[in-house]
């Protein structure tokens, strides 16, 4: 008994005193907060990072756009990373945050290969995904009921996706699905299934879709002549400072976008043609 | 002074012992009583906030059945109609512990009436694997295997209610059949030789006499098992299609209370009315969770006193 009560203090003494080394020899460290969908580039670019920089540590982690921005707002993380304009997302307070846009992601609608349908024109994307159209032969297709797959709602893909698409209208009641790989399945397996997937994403086992016979690449979103792309914010509360800001930096030098980006399917920013704010207004850049 | 009348009035070992041993004991309870505490008060500010700040009516929420927590209706008030995922949790729950029940029942039967010897070296071991197995790899065989084998059969997209209702079935079925096992152990020996002894065959002994005495034991085995179904969040989301959209059939996508939670709790903001109303339906899965507590309670008293 006396034995066991022993034990059980020397480890939570060991216990606090490890998490107290710990603290000590880290250094210096910050965290990441935030999109799932930006997480790989931050979590690349953090190791590198620490590679190059002895003994500075970049803690990455994700939990979506929302917990990103609720987080940042709070003061609780360093970076908050968003897929989506922290204007666009309720109970932010955008004025607060300093954004770095740091990549561009382009989405792009994928159907089930047995739809038949590999153009389509905005008009008719709208009718799909409020529901006015029911079945692919009204598009031109086979005859297969529409299945509507969408992401969860508030997340980065589907509020630039519908934001986009839909031009404010309500977006028709269907499933819904928390991630992009399960998105993918679904679309590939389900006869008729309609869904949409940031570039990175399509794979042989589904159709990307023509929209006005524009087609879903790299060089359409750099021109905006591919509408349907977001940039991914990395949020600060504040200006940023010390290693904050180096990170940022580093991640916006061409070390990382010219070299990590496309490897992980993101378009670099700097390459960006056209700039758009958040009202969708776009400027070409010099 | 005299060593035993000291030895006497001292404190012994033991006695010291025991005290530290009360007072762990002690402040072990209260901190869980407390941290159960905290949840409760945590739980219950948010997800009443819904109604009291965001003035959500409380009858809209239970009753709508639109949910759409960022768009406003024609009154102005935000679409939380709560209605499609109750309904769902509610009928994943009730028709996987309809399903699951005669094969636990009839498992339990077999382990301890029939075959107790091979049922306890074999049937124990495996039911006991089947709880220990996480539920993110029962989703991912409900949504590798489940999900297209209900497409296969009755078109679709193949997520929805039954889909959910398959996985669930098998994620309760060894809670219930352990809890069956030990309301049937519990039944006396003379119970079964008194009814032996009368003639009865060894059916008519079980059918009459060893259910029906077990019965409030039983009962409390489904409703554990319910519990559980009700709560489970990430392989019912995973194959039920997450649609917030009353069901209107099994194949239909749909949704369950926690699924909605799950899927929706990392996109919106802490504080915001999308946030709070996900916390009032957390508020809705304690509530239940505590209903499910008292209804084994009140099944247990109801069993006890009928002895």
């Amino acid at each position: 008994m006396k034995k066991k009560i022993l034990t059980a203090a020397a480890l939570l003494i060991s216990l606090v005193g490890l998490t107290a080394c710990q603290k000590q020899s880290s250094g210096e460290s910050i965290t990441a907060v935030g999109s799932s969908a930006l997480q790989p580039l931050v979590e690349a670019a953090g190791e590198q990072y620490s590679n190059d920089h002895l003994g500075k540590f970049i803690n990455v982690q994700g939990g979506g756009s929302g917990t990103g921005l609720s987080q940042i707002q709070a003061g609780a993380v360093d970076i908050g990373n968003s897929d989506v304009h922290a204007e666009e997302q309720n109970g932010v307070d955008a004025k607060k945050l300093v954004d770095h846009r740091v990549a561009v992601v382009g989405i792009t609608p994928v159907v089930n290969k047995k739809v038949g349908v590999t153009n389509l024109s905005f008009a008719q994307l709208k009718a799909i995904f409020t529901g006015q159209v029911t079945n692919w032969q009204q598009l031109g297709g086979a005859d297969l009921p529409i299945v509507l797959v969408n992401r969860a709602a508030g997340s980065g893909t589907r509020v630039t996706f519908e934001k986009w698409v839909l031009q404010g209208s309500q977006a028709k009641q269907a499933q819904e699905q928390d991630s992009t790989g399960m998105v993918r399945q679904i679309v590939a397996a389900t006869p008729g299934a309609i869904s949409y997937l940031a570039f990175s994403y399509v794979d042989k086992s589904i159709a990307a879709v023509k929209i006005n016979h524009v087609a879903p690449t790299d060089e359409n979103v750099l021109t905006n002549k591919w509408k349907i792309w977001s940039y991914e914010h990395m949020y600060t509360k504040g200006k940023p400072t010390g290693l904050t800001k180096d990170f940022i930096a580093y991640v916006l030098s061409p070390k990382i976008q010219e070299k990590v980006l496309p490897r992980l399917g993101y378009i670099s920013i700097s390459q960006m043609k056209v700039e758009r704010d958040v009202s969708g207004h776009v400027t070409r850049r010099s | 002074m005299d060593p035993i009348r000291e030895s006497l009035l001292k404190k012994s070992r033991q006695s010291k012992v025991e005290r530290l041993g009360k007072l762990v004991s002690f402040c072990c309870i209260t901190l869980i009583v407390l941290i159960v505490l905290a949840i409760f008060y945590f739980v219950a500010s948010r997800g009443l906030a819904t109604f009291f700040h965001d003035k959500v009516n409380l009858i809209d929420f239970l009753t709508k059945d639109v949910w759409n927590p960022s768009v406003k209706d024609a009154r102005g008030l935000p679409e939380v109609g709560a209605l499609p995922m109750i309904v769902g949790s509610f009928l994943v729950t009730i028709l996987s512990a309809l399903v699951a029940t005669p094969f636990a029942v009839g498992g339990a039967i077999f382990m301890t009436e029939i075959s107790p010897r091979r049922g306890m070296q074999i049937l124990k071991p495996v039911t006991e694997l089947l709880v220990g197995i996480p539920s993110v790899v029962y989703g991912f065989i409900g949504l590798s295997v489940v999900v297209p084998f209900v497409r296969g059969i009755f078109g679709g997209t193949g997520f929805g209610i039954l889909a959910g209702t398959f996985v669930l079935f098998v994620m309760i079925l060894p809670t219930v059949t352990s809890m069956s096992v030990d309301a049937l152990q519990a039944v006396p020996r003379y119970y079964r030789e008194a009814s032996l002894a009368l003639g009865a065959t060894r059916w008519q002994t079980i059918y009459k006499v060893v259910l029906r005495s077990a019965t409030p034991g039983i009962l409390t085995a489904i409703v554990f098992g319910m519990a559980r179904a009700f709560g489970e969040a990430l392989a019912v989301q995973m194959v039920i299609g997450n649609a917030a959209l009353m069901p209107h059939n099994l194949v239909s996508p749909a949704s369950t209370l926690t699924s909605v939670l799950t899927m929706g709790i990392g996109n919106t903001i802490m504080g915001s009315l999308q946030n709070n109303v996900l916390w009032s339906l957390a508020l809705l899965l304690l509530l239940m969770s505590l209903v499910f507590n008292l209804l084994i309670r009140f099944i247990g008293r109801k069993g006890a006193l009928k002895k």
